[in-house]
């Protein structure tokens, strides 16, 4: 990497969020999670596979004029469980905060299993526990170990 | 207030204090008074006949009444009404619900809208925490429950009282034998459930070593529809059916249980043999959904 010239791969904000140390190949999911696609207005910066110092490589998301909620924070944190949230107000990192899984996750996640209750039209948010088995749906009991990010609400 | 949702929520005191508790009721000590101004809300969203029959005549038993919703063609429920609105409008006529409904999770999803105790009597591929009790105290009227084998027979894949009665064992010292057809294997996360626990698990391929190897036989039905036709089911149904040849290899005190109904899975000469005990199993529902009513209600 010591012959590589040091460039700055994306600018920096004004206002707005820069996500950072995104697990390599998640910025998409990342920008789907927080609803925005390509008919969204936001004006942002995506930067995939970036070498950094810390790990390897790294994806970054920068989204200007908008700060993040913390349920959105949960999200990420289910599939970037490294990335750290900078706040940015007039160019000046002001809140900058690393993601934490919580223990439990209400609404965020869709239940895989087809019979589950939470999946029909009753008035209830979904409820996971977050197990070092994976996301333990805790009305039908089931497990989702893998496709995470596919089952984000 | 209690609920009874899953057998995840019973502690092994938990279900001795009800299996003791339900045979004092069985021996006739019991008050036959003791929910003479109780009503019980009956919520079948889906027909099972002996599962309501049985809360019903617990409930009479006791001295309370049941009322229900009838058909579910007949009820609001085509009218499209949410369970958690039927629940919150029927915990206001019940002391006590038994709901059993289509959709795993239901039974959660109930207790968090009752103001009365609800009781679940099966949801989807979910929880009957019920028939895992009746089984357990049928196991236990033969020998006690403790350094023996269970073997599960049939069905493990889709089959949920064998996966709530493997759970309930292993608050008890006991080895777990399972024998399925390929195809219907207990699932690798409720096999890792056990194990997690510290449950022996040990997997035959052959039924006659599988016999010769329990104390207890619980037998599940294999169902056709599983099948992509006829003819495969009936060469897996063929090999998995329990005779009276088979329990000759049988130890002298092994019993034979099922959650009944039963279609082809145990030949009815078995029905004569010492160790057949469904029809036992199917009768011990009676105390046992009496114990549980007064446990939530009594
Ligand atoms: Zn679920």
């Amino acid at each position: 990497m010591s012959g590589e010239p040091r460039c700055l791969q994306i600018s920096p904000i004004r206002n707005g969020t820069v996500i950072d140390h995104i697990t390599p190949g998640e910025a998409f999911n990342v920008l789907r999670i927080l609803g925005i696609t390509g008919t969204t207005e936001e004006r942002l910066s995506v930067a995939t596979n970036v070498v950094s110092r810390k790990s390897e490589r790294k994806d970054i998301v920068k989204i200007e004029n908008r700060e993040l909620r913390k349920q959105e924070v949960d999200r990420i944190a289910l599939i970037a469980p490294n990335a750290t949230i900078n706040i940015i107000r007039n160019y000046l990192v002001c809140d900058k905060k690393g993601v934490e899984i919580p223990e439990i996750l209400r609404g965020v996640i869709r239940c895989p299993n087809p019979g589950c209750i939470t999946n029909t039209r009753e008035p209830v948010q979904s409820r996971f526990e977050v197990t070092a088995k994976g996301l333990h749906c805790l009305y039908c009991d089931w497990y989702l170990t893998e496709d995470i990010a596919g089952h984000i609400i | 207030m209690r609920h009874i949702i899953s057998i995840k929520d019973f502690e092994k005191r938990d279900i001795e204090t009800l299996l003791d508790r339900a045979e004092a009721i069985d021996a006739g000590t019991y008050d036959r008074h003791a929910l003479d101004d109780r009503i019980l809300g009956v919520l079948f969203f889906e027909p099972s006949t002996r599962t309501r029959m049985s809360f019903e005549a617990a409930m009479a038993r006791l001295g309370g009444t049941s009322i229900d919703m009838g058909g579910v063609e007949a009820s609001s429920v085509v009218k499209g009404e949410t369970l958690a609105d039927t629940i919150r409008v029927v915990s206001g006529y019940a002391d006590a619900i038994v709901l059993r409904h289509p959709k795993e999770g239901a039974a959660r999803l109930a207790a968090e809208f009752s103001s009365v105790p609800v009781l679940n009597a099966g949801d989807g591929a979910g929880q009957h925490p019920s028939q895992t009790l009746i089984d357990l105290y049928t196991i236990r009227q033969a020998m006690p429950l403790d350094r023996i084998d269970v073997g599960l027979l049939g069905d493990l894949r889709y089959g949920r009282t064998a996966h709530s009665l493997a759970y309930a064992l292993t608050e008890f010292n006991v080895t777990i034998h399972t024998l399925a057809p390929q195809s219907l294997e207990m699932p690798p996360n409720v096999m890792e459930g056990l194990k997690d626990r510290g449950v022996e698990v040990v997997r035959h391929d052959d039924i006659e070593e599988f016999t010769a190897s329990l104390d207890v036989m619980y037998v599940t039905r294999i169902q056709r529809e599983r099948f992509p036709d006829t003819a495969s089911y009936y060469a897996v149904a063929s090999s998995y059916r329990v005779t009276p040849e088979l329990l000759e290899r049988a130890r002298e005190q092994m019993i034979v249980l099922h959650p009944l109904p039963r279609v082809d899975e145990i030949d009815p000469g078995v029905d004569a043999l010492p160790h057949a005990r469904y029809f036992e199993q199917a009768r011990n529902g009676i105390p046992i959904r009496m114990a549980l009513l007064l446990g939530v209600i009594g």
